[in-house]
Parts: C-alpha cells; structure tokens; sequence
C-alpha cells in the first residue's frame, strides 16, 4: 500500500520496474557489470598509482636544492672585445667539482619560513672508496643532520642491525655493502677520497632500502664527518626538503628558486616518467570510463523505451485521469535514475568482491600483498552518483516521448 | 453513498445557472489534416448536456462516438467549433489547464477495462487522487475503499487489477472514474465486452452514482435496452448528432 511520504511519481516509477522483472533484472545487471568494472579498475589504478608515490618520496625528499652547475665559457679573443665573433672557441664542459650552496645555512631558514614546507635538511654527499683489507668499494657518502633528515626518510625503520644514532665516527651502510665486505654491526672501515683524505669510522647500523643497489651504495654520516672527508668545510651539497602538499612540490620549487635564486627539482619535475605513465593510464582510464557510461546509457535508454512502448495505454489512461505531462515525464526519468542508481549499488559491490578477491589472489612471491588497496568512499560516492546521473540523461529521450504521448491514441493502443 | 468521504483536492464546481454542464457548438473533428488523407469525422456537432444528466449515445460503428468523447473529455481538441465545459470555454486552454480540468471535474471508463496492472484494485481507485495530491493520504484510501464497497469488491480490492474478471474490473473502472467525485463522467462502451449481468451491474452502478450525487453521465452503448433506461438519447450518425 501507499506509503504518504513517498511522492506519486515514485510510487508509479517503482511499481512500473518491479512489474518489468526479469527486463529489470537484465539491465541492472548489465548497468552493475558496467560500474563494476570502472569500480575495480579505478581503485586499482590509484592504488597502483598511490603505492609508486609512496614508495618514491619514502626514499627521498621532494624538493632537492642544488648548487649551481658549472657551466662552459667560450674562450673569446680579448682584443676584439667589440667584435662578438667567437674564433677558434673550445668548448668543453668543465669537470664537475664538489660545489657548496652559497650561504645554505641563510636559504635554509628562509625556506623553513614557508608555511608549505615542514623539514629542510642540509647534507654533504660526494663519492668515496672504502676499503676492508684488500676489499675495496665505491660508495656515495651523505653526510646528515640526522634529527631533519630521518624526517624526510625514516632510516631508523630501514635499520636491520644495530641503530641509527650517528656520531662523528659512526656510518651507515646497507646490507649489500656489508656482505660483500664482511662486515658488521661494530666494525670498522677505511674510507678515503679522490682528494686523499682517510677517516676511519664505525659501522653502527645497517639499513634495507628495499633496492639492491642502493644498498650496495648508499652510505650515511654525520655531516660534519663528511664535509671534511669531502674537503667541503661547512658547506653543503644539497638542501633537502619536505612539504605538505606532495603534489604541490613543484608549486613550491619554482617559489624558493624564486625567492632564493637556488635551482630546486621537485620530486614531480624528477618523476616526470612516472607522470607521463600516469597522464596515460589516466586518459585510459577516462576513456574507458565513457565508453562503460555510453553503452550503460544507452542500455537503460533501449529498456526504457521498451517500457514506454509497453506501457503507452497506461500512460493514456493516467492521463485521462489528469495526471499531467511533467508527472508522466518524472515518473520516467526516475525509472532511469533508479536503474542506474541500484545498478551502481550492485556493481559497487561486485567491484569490492573483485577488488577483495585481487587482494587475496594477487600477491608477491613472498606472501604479502602486491600493495595495498584502500577503499575509498569518494570512489564508490562518485560512481553512484554518475550511475544515477546516467540513467537520468538516458531516460530523458523516452520519458519525452512517454509524456507527449497522446492520450486518444495511446488508449485506442 | 453517504459513507463515501469527499475526494481530497477535487475542485468544487460552483453550480451554474443554466445547469449546463457540456456545450458543444458546430464542433468538427477532422483527422490527418494537412495530408492527403485528410478525414473529417465530426461534422458540426451541437449539444448541451445539463446536470444530472444521463444521456445514451448510439450510432453505427465508426460513425464517431468514441471522437465525440474524447473531445468532450479534453482529451482531443476540435478542429472547428467550441466546447464549454462547466462554463468554461475551452479552446484556448493549454494542455495543463486541460489536465487540470480532466482530473478534478471528469471521470473517464473505457471499453477495455483499462486498469493499471502494476496496482491493486484499491490503488487503481487511489490513482486519481494520488495524480492530484502528489502524496497518499488515509483519507484517500478510506474514499478507495468506500467506492470498492460500493461496487460490491471489498473482498478482492487488495488483488492485483489483472488478476480480477472483466465484470469486477469494469466495477473497479466505474468507482475509479468516480474517484474525485467528477460533475462529468464519460464511458465508452463500458459494457460492450461484458456478459448482460456484468453489463447490467455496471449500469445500474452508473445509474446509482448519477441519481444520488448528480454526476452528469454520457454512456455510450450499442444495446438498445439499456438505452431505453437513460433519460435521452443522442444518435451519432455519419458525424452528425441527433435526438
Ligand atoms: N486518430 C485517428 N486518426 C485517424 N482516424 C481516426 C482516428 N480516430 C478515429 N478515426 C476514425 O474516425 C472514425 C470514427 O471513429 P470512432 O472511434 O469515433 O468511431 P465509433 O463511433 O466510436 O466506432 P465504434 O462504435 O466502433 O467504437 C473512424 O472512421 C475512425 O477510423
Ligand atoms: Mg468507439
């Protein structure tokens, strides 16, 4: 019976699907199959997408700022000082020496004073051999304030053995590096440089980045360690910094060059790979998504002009009953919003049991998930109500049709 | 019919002087227009139908009853002539004004027990006032349910309108077309498909709302026995109405 909250055009749209049943049944499956795919694949793309992203800026900043590079000079003639010809010019870039940022410790503070930016972390890095009796290893050393840079990159959860607390005497290595030299947790190495400097330190920790290579190079000090194994007293060869917006990097790169005159990559300038792939898989996606949107579009728009050819004598005789246009015109509208609206509700969930299924099936070599899924209300919240807005614009071409039906005709049938 | 609770939201027709409730002027119906096919079916019909009228309307198959009916009913607009409805003149109405008019003032039961199946027997007889007030309401069900009881159906009126026999869906066409308590209502060959007992049934029901509310009725038949029980009757011969 009626309920008296539920407007007329509801009650007539609702009972007129409930009759259609199995033609019902057929075209919320078809919209259910449709949402689910683009449920399933949209969370696994931004899950995919969210994973990269996580697994880039754990292992690094997102802003560097670097000196400025040497660049080539044409050698000129200086006696034709006027003339700008350039005669037997060589032109070779220069070797690339140890630079310092000019003033760091002013830019320093000055970037800390932006409101976008939460860490900015100084370190001295340079290339380096350490040697372990007749064993020998080229290593990149980073020398670091390790309070601001274990902000940046959380070193202290990649330690596997020993801890991460460095003192002037103290290194870092990765697992790779302390295999192959033998070393561990309380030994000591010889590191020395191209300039002839020789330091002996003590190996503290020993880290897992998670890349092979990186554990066989990367090698962490303490920065006044490093700025005199590296002949670079009191500079720096890079600011590290954080931001609070990942995605607003660049934004923030280009107003500290601005503002400092310092060169700052961005973490989104340095993974413009990555965002090529992601620009692709985007527009894919996209595509995608129309295509799925059209064919459900026009899936509820056939079935509801199905239902209006079905139900023209009923149209008729409402109307004879004064039951006006606008009213004939919503009740059909509303059967298209519902289809597309219960056929999102089920294909959201089918794409939950996919993607819940992925997650179970779907794993690394050893066990653990391929990354992690998360799911997002948004996602579900934004396919409902694009089904929903769907079946509306779908049914508006039948539901035009339904209202300007005429009644004599409709009712002769 | 004293138990039946006024239809919720029907417009009150003021009584009019003359009583005249229909008023057709040289009114002309012409199918196709513009093509090659053009048909006129109604030729210049005049008619006035006053309140508490019961008038049978007869006539050879395709002479244009079921033409004239629906013009009456504001369901099709005349080629040529007016129709003033409750004093209202018609022609320059627009399809809302038209609707409004239908629902509140007229009543319609066609030949083909034309029900909604999706309903039930009592929504069926809802259906007018649900259309008008946009919402269900308890009075409106109570109205339902007294017409139900007056067609004598209580006992199925929650069975779903296909499921009822052509007679009892007839009965509920009837208490249906008389849901918001019409000044006019319209039936085309309302028993045509009935056997004499359903088609008597239907009739006497017609027959009783007319003589205790004064619901004005043109009742269109091709037997002449029931004919005979109404107070006039219009013949419709080639498009042309006669007494
Ligand atoms: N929409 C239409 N288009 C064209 N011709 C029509 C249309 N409606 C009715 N006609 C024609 O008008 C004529 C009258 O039809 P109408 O239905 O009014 O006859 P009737 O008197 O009700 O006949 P019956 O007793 O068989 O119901 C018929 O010749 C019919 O074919
Ligand atoms: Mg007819």
């Amino acid at each position: 019976m009626f309920k008296p909250w539920i407007p007329f055009e509801w009650i007539v749209a609702i009972r007129f699907l409930r009759e259609g049943r199995l033609q019902t049944l057929f075209i919320v499956v078809g919209v259910a199959i449709g949402v689910g795919v683009i449920v399933f694949m949209s969370a696994l793309l931004s899950g995919l997408q969210a994973n990269f992203i996580r697994r880039v800026l754990s292992a690094q900043a997102h802003i560097h700022l670097l000196p400025p590079k040497e660049v080539a000079r044409a050698l000129r003639r200086g006696a034709d000082a006027g003339n700008r010809e350039v005669e037997g010019a060589i032109v070779q870039p220069p070797l690339q020496r140890l630079k310092s940022i000019d003033q760091w410790q002013a830019v320093a503070e000055q970037i800390r004073a932006m409101p976008e930016v939460t860490v900015v972390s100084p370190v001295a890095g340079g290339s380096a051999l350490v040697v372990r009796g007749s064993a020998s290893r080229a290593i990149s050393v980073a020398g670091i304030e390790p309070d601001q840079y274990y902000r940046i990159v959380d070193i202290n959860a990649k330690i596997v053995r020993g801890n991460g607390r460095l003192t002037a005497t103290d290194m870092l290595i990765g697992t790779e590096l302390a295999d192959d030299l033998g070393v561990d947790v309380g030994d000591k190495l010889r590191v020395t440089t191209a300039s002839g400097a020789i330091i002996t330190l003590t190996v503290v920790g020993i880290f897992d980045l998670g890349n092979k290579g990186a554990n066989q190079r990367s090698t962490f000090v303490a920065l006044h360690t490093a700025q005199s194994l590296l002949g670079l007293p009191g500079g720096v060869t890079s600011l590290e910094v954080t931001v609070r917006d990942v995605y607003g990097a660049e934004v923030v790169a280009q107003r500290i060059t601005a503002a400092t005159g310092v060169e700052a990559d961005s973490w989104i300038k340095t993974s413009a790979q990555f965002f090529a792939a992601v620009s692709a898989q985007t527009t894919a996606n996209t595509a995608i998504r129309f295509f799925v949107g059209l064919s459900v579009a026009f899936g509820i728009a056939s079935v509801l002009v199905v239902v209006v050819v079905q139900k023209s004598r009923e149209i008729g005789i409402l109307r004879a009953m004064g039951v006006s246009q606008g009213q004939i015109l919503r009740v059909f509208l509303l059967q298209g919003g519902l289809l597309g609206l219960s056929g999102s509700v089920a294909g959201s969930a089918i794409g939950s049991l996919a993607l819940l299924l992925w997650q179970r099936y779907a794993r690394n070599a050893d066990g653990t998930p391929l990354f992690p899924m998360t799911f997002d209300p948004a996602l579900f919240t934004a396919a409902l109500l694009l089904a929903t807005l769907t079946g509306l614009a779908a049914a508006f071409a039948p539901a035009l049709r339904a209202a300007r039906l005429d009644p004599v005709v409709a009712i002769r049938g | 019919m004293a138990d039946v609770a006024p239809a919720s939201g029907a417009v009150t027709v003021p009584p009019l002087a003359s009583a005249v409730v229909v008023q057709l002027r040289g009114v002309r119906k012409a199918f196709n227009v513009g093509t090659p096919i053009e048909t006129e079916v109604l030729h210049g019909i005049d008619l006035s139908l006053h309140k508490g009228e019961f008038c049978a309307v007869m006539g050879p198959s395709g002479s244009g009853k079921s033409t004239l009916l629906n013009i009456v009913g504001l369901l099709d607009r005349p080629t040529a002539g007016t129709l003033t409805v409750f004093g209202e003149e018609t022609t320059t109405l627009d399809d809302r004004a038209l609707t409004r008019l239908r629902g509140h003032n007229i009543g319609f039961v066609f030949q083909n027990h034309h029900l909604i199946t999706a309903f039930s027997a009592l929504e069926n007889v809802m259906m007018p006032m649900l259309g008008a007030a946009g919402f269900a309401s308890k009075a409106m069900r109570q109205r339902a349910a007294g017409l139900i009881e007056n067609v004598g159906l209580t006992a199925w009126q929650n069975n779903l309108a296909g499921n009822l026999s052509g007679g009892q869906q007839q009965r509920v066409a009837v208490a249906r077309a008389l849901a918001m308590n019409p000044a006019l209502v319209l039936a085309d060959e309302p028993t045509g498909n009935l056997d004499t007992r359903s088609a008597d049934e239907v009739f006497a029901l017609l027959r009783r709302f007319n003589q205790e509310q004064g619901t004005t009725v043109l009742f269109v038949t091709h037997n002449p026995a029931l004919a005979a029980r109404c107070d006039k009757t219009i013949q419709v011969i080639d498009g042309l109405a006669s007494k």
